[in-house]
């Protein structure tokens, strides 16, 4: 990694991660401080960052476009959430063991999958394990027969759709419409209280600069070099003795774990996890941020998930109905003005202004350094 | 001489005959009858309702206005000369101080004068008695209807009595029987015959009638024929029919439940191919997915709607012929729209599918809100014209919609213009050079930008004209197009690349499969099964149904 790079990083690091979280201990009536919502609603985008991440390693540098992300973020996100549905124990509304939806939907024991899920080990190695099985299951079917470009995109996309059809139904167990919610406590801590909701943040945070660095590494190894070049060429690639179905299943596998965490983050900070977040339009949408912050450039996928979602939590209070226009607007101009997203868009700005500066001093012009690389005709 | 003498002498018996029946009619009412009415002045609550049985079981039409009469309160009792006698009021008035009405006799309805209403003493008719009379009425309605003109509802008639089973009707069918033309009605009286002489008859007759029932694959008759095979008081000839009766009811099922499984297969696919047509050609000529194609499907619907209200307001007696003119106004509201969009923005990305992919999205999530803010979240209806509402009834125990026979209708013409077009017209030859060689056409001169523009736009416009065929089928909303667009894009990617009968097959495929396994597996699980067969069915052929070989297939 580059010096300047690894600065950056330390800096934004350490602000998200140590100075907001202090901020949020001030009292209510200092300058800096940081309000409970604010810091929960800070978390809620860095769990949407983690995935963003992944998504941005899958279709900014392999080049797969998945529509169908929502469903390892709510596979994440339903594993945490069954955890802390059984955490509740018979503190619910019925004073029974089961959680309330098997009440009244007059489920007398409690399913066979939901045992292990009393276990808290278990429950953080199915967050991984089970997004990591099923997309390992569903990209290698896909991959080993070469479904690519749109073609994959419109099955992952009817993913999506068949995984909230299944989700909706009550005979899932899973809560149906409504989903899993009225979440007590996450391991033992109060999750009303403002203290946990802040090691949540700061573990959030953690997460983020864990999956950013590992994603990064990932970018800088051989194996990500092959990544670019399957994007570039996948047939060139094939014909030079790579596997292109192993690499690419490696990376959809390391992004649906990603974006596993993502919702087990999710679920405990929001509070919910429905079938809502699991759909079509979700998925779709997660994609929306990474081609808004900037495909191929990991920190652009971030920035993309923070500033999208940032717009949308201030459209849909102040003009709901403006939210899907400009949702709408948002895919059409990230993709015919913006290609790079904002990063690029800053980037070419940025090197504009160098070249008008240097060109009293230094001759010597400096090119955009954000390639997108020539997508396969 | 002898011939004509007979048929004097007929005539005259005849004429007798006549007068006969004539004078039958006049005279006092039988004893029976009499006592009941004189029953109906008193106050005794039992034999009130004792005497509108009686009344009613005369099946005399006369008396069945009467005891409408009675029900409506206009039934009114007078004493003239020692004797109690009942009367049918008519308009009341006011003369004077004093209200006056017209009467008239409660059997012939023969006017009996004015006379003032103070003279008369109403006869109440509480709940418990209109209770009694209101079978009556409904069986002579029923009866009315039997001789109905339209079909439907003597069909209609004629399963309620078979459902009532009641013995008195018989004869009433059997008339009816007799005079029956049409196929349908005829069958259906024929199973009520048969279902009253089973609740009815004993014996041989009603083996018989289980025996008939059986030749006649009587859905509704199964319940009776099974109480009938399990009693132990019928003979065992009865209840061998019975078993025999069932069986062969069940194998029609059987039978019938196939034929229409296939048929909503059959609708299905065909409502998936008028879809996935506009779809697959575009997708073959440029690699685009075209996302917003469900929405110009909302667009043709919303067009249907518009059409729909501007007839209504200003051609209502034109009303039913609304949707011969929303057919061509849906098509060419979405082909305009595709236009623009193909012109706007899409062909900026040419050989960036997965861009245009994510365009195309935000071009549907626009026109989706748009959609919404004009016309409002809910739903809105669109009335079927009367020619599409209604079926076809191929079979016993089945009736093919005339709106899904319709939709099969229009996705087969859809499908021939789409063969003429492309392989008939120089500008199909023209879509098909630059489906398989762009660069190459474009050498040759083929103007590829316009091709791409008139596909495009062709390709919306029978998106238009498959939202415009779903508004006699379903709900019309603004995300209508959601609904079926991930099944069409399936259809695209089964079917493959490039080749029509790819797409027909895939469409027909898919919509047969989703309903052959929807009994068995529910809506839900249906679908998510499909997705794995389609998975699966794509390790054995990548590309699809019909791929491109060769040269082509690796672009």
């Amino acid at each position: 990694m580059p010096r300047r790079e690894i600065v950056a990083l330390a800096i934004a690091a350490f602000v998200v991660a140590v100075v907001l979280p202090i901020c949020n201990t001030l009292p209510a009536g200092s300058p800096l401080a940081v309000s409970n919502f604010t810091l929960n609603l800070f978390g809620k985008f860095l769990t949407y960052a983690i995935l963003a991440l992944g998504l941005d390693l899958l279709w900014g540098y392999a080049g797969v476009l998945s529509l169908g992300h929502g469903v390892f973020f709510g596979l994440g996100a339903y594993a945490m959430g069954m955890h802390l549905m059984l955490e509740i124990g018979s503190k619910s509304v019925y004073q029974s063991s089961l959680p309330d939806f098997m009440v009244w939907n007059q489920v007398k024991t409690l399913p066979l999958f939901w045992w292990p899920f009393h276990s808290g080990a278990f429950t953080v190695l199915a967050i991984m394990l089970v997004p990591a099985l099923f997309g390992f299951a569903f990209g290698y079917l896909a991959f080993r027969s070469r479904i690519r470009g749109v073609y994959f995109s419109i099955i992952t996309q009817a993913l999506a759709l068949s995984a909230w059809l299944v989700f909706n139904r009550n005979e899932m167990n899973l809560g149906g419409t409504n989903g899993l919610a009225d979440f007590k406590t996450i391991f033992g801590f109060p999750l009303n209280q403002p203290r946990t909701q802040r090691a949540l943040y700061v573990v959030t945070a953690l997460a983020l600069i864990g999956a950013y660095l590992l994603c990064r590494w990932i970018t800088l190894t051989r194996a990500g070099k092959v990544l670019v070049a399957i994007r570039d060429s996948e047939t060139r690639v094939l014909f030079s003795g790579y596997s292109p179905a192993a690499y690419k299943l490696f990376v959809f596998v390391v992004s649906a774990v990603l974006a596993g965490v993502a919702g087990a983050l999710y679920a405990p900070q929001v509070g919910i996890i429905t079938p809502a977040k699991i759909g079509v339009l979700p998925s779709i949408e997660m994609v929306v941020w990474v081609a808004a912050g900037g495909r191929g450039t990991l920190y652009g996928a971030v920035l993309g998930a923070f500033g999208v979602n940032w717009i949308q939590s201030w459209l849909t209070t102040s003009y709901p109905d403006f939210w899907l226009l400009f949702l709408g607007g948002l895919f059409m101009g990230a993709v015919l003005f913006f290609p790079d997203g904002i990063v690029g868009a800053l980037g070419r700005l940025g090197t504009r202004v160098r070249r008008i500066v240097s060109r009293r001093t230094d001759p010597a012009v400096s090119t955009p350094s954000v390639s997108l690389g020539r997508p396969t005709p | 001489m002898i011939s004509r003498l007979s048929v004097l002498l007929s005539l005259v018996v005849w004429l007798a005959a006549g007068a006969a029946g004539h004078a039958a009619a006049a005279p006092a009412p039988s004893p029976e009858v009499a006592a009941a009415l004189t029953d109906l002045t008193g106050e005794d609550a039992d034999k009130r309702e004792a005497a509108v049985n009686v009344l009613g079981k005369t099946r005399d039409p006369r008396w069945i206005q009467f005891l409408s009469a009675l029900r409506d309160g206009s039934v009114y009792a007078r004493t003239r000369a020692g004797k109690t006698e009942l009367v049918v009021g008519g308009s009341k008035a006011t003369k004077g101080d004093q209200d006056i009405i017209d009467i008239a006799g409660a059997y012939d309805r023969e006017p009996l004068g004015t006379v003032a209403l103070s003279d008369l003493k109403e006869l109440p008719a509480d709940r418990r008695l209109r209770l009694a009379i209101k079978p009556f009425l409904d069986a002579d309605e029923t009866q009315a209807q039997l001789a109905d003109p339209d079909p439907n509802v003597r069909r209609g008639a004629a399963v309620k009595l078979g459902n009532q089973a009641a013995a008195g009707t018989a004869p009433v069918v059997e008339a009816a029987l007799k005079k029956e033309s049409d196929r349908w009605v005829h069958h259906a009286l024929a199973e009520a015959l048969a279902l009253i002489h089973l609740a009815n008859f004993t014996g041989a007759e009603r083996a018989q009638a289980a025996r008939t029932l059986g030749g006649l694959h009587s859905e509704s008759a199964v319940p009776a024929l099974q109480r009938l095979a399990g009693d132990g008081s019928a003979s065992a000839d009865e209840r061998a029919a019975a078993s025999a009766a069932i069986r062969r009811i069940e194998r029609w099922g059987l039978l019938t439940r196939t034929v229409e499984t296939l048929f909503q297969g059959a609708s299905l696919g065909s409502i998936l191919l008028l879809m996935a047509l506009g779809l697959a050609v575009v997708f073959g000529l440029m690699g685009v997915i075209n996302m917003a194609h469900g929405e110009l499907m909302a667009l043709g619907a919303y067009a249907t709607f518009v059409v729909q209200n501007w007839f209504r307001a200003t051609w209502p007696a034109y009303f039913d012929s609304y949707f011969l003119v929303a057919l061509p106004v849906s098509f060419l509201v979405a082909a305009a729209v595709g236009l623009v969009l193909e012109r706007g923005v899409i062909r900026l990305l040419y050989g960036r599918p997965l861009e245009t992919l994510l365009l195309t999205w935000g071009a549907s999530l626009i026109i989706q809100q748009a959609l919404r803010l004009w016309f409002g979240a809910a739903n809105v209806d669109v009335s079927s014209p009367s020619w599409l509402s209604g079926g076809v009834p191929v079979m016993v125990g089945l009736t093919l919609p005339y709106n899904r026979v319709f939709i099969i209708g229009l996705a087969a013409v859809s499908v021939a213009a789409m063969y003429w077009l492309l392989f008939r017209t120089r500008a199909g030859l023209r879509i098909r050079a630059v489906t398989q060689n762009r660069a190459m056409s474009s050498c040759l001169g083929v103007r590829a930008g316009v091709v791409d523009a008139t596909t495009f736009a062709f390709g919306a416009g029978l998106a238009g004209l498959a939202g415009c065929a779903l508004t006699q089928i379903g709900n019309v909303g603004p995300s209508l197009g959601q609904n079926y667009i991930v099944d069409s894009f399936m259809v695209v990617v089964t079917g493959g690349v490039g080749k029509l009968a790819g797409t027909i097959l895939a469409s027909a495929g898919l919509g047969g499969l989703t309903k052959g396994i929807e009994p068995a597996l529910g809506a839900v699980f249906g679908k998510v099964a499909i997705l794995v067969g389609v998975i699966l069915f794509l390790q054995r052929r990548p590309a699809g149904l019909f791929a491109t070989r060769g040269r082509n297939a690796e672009a």
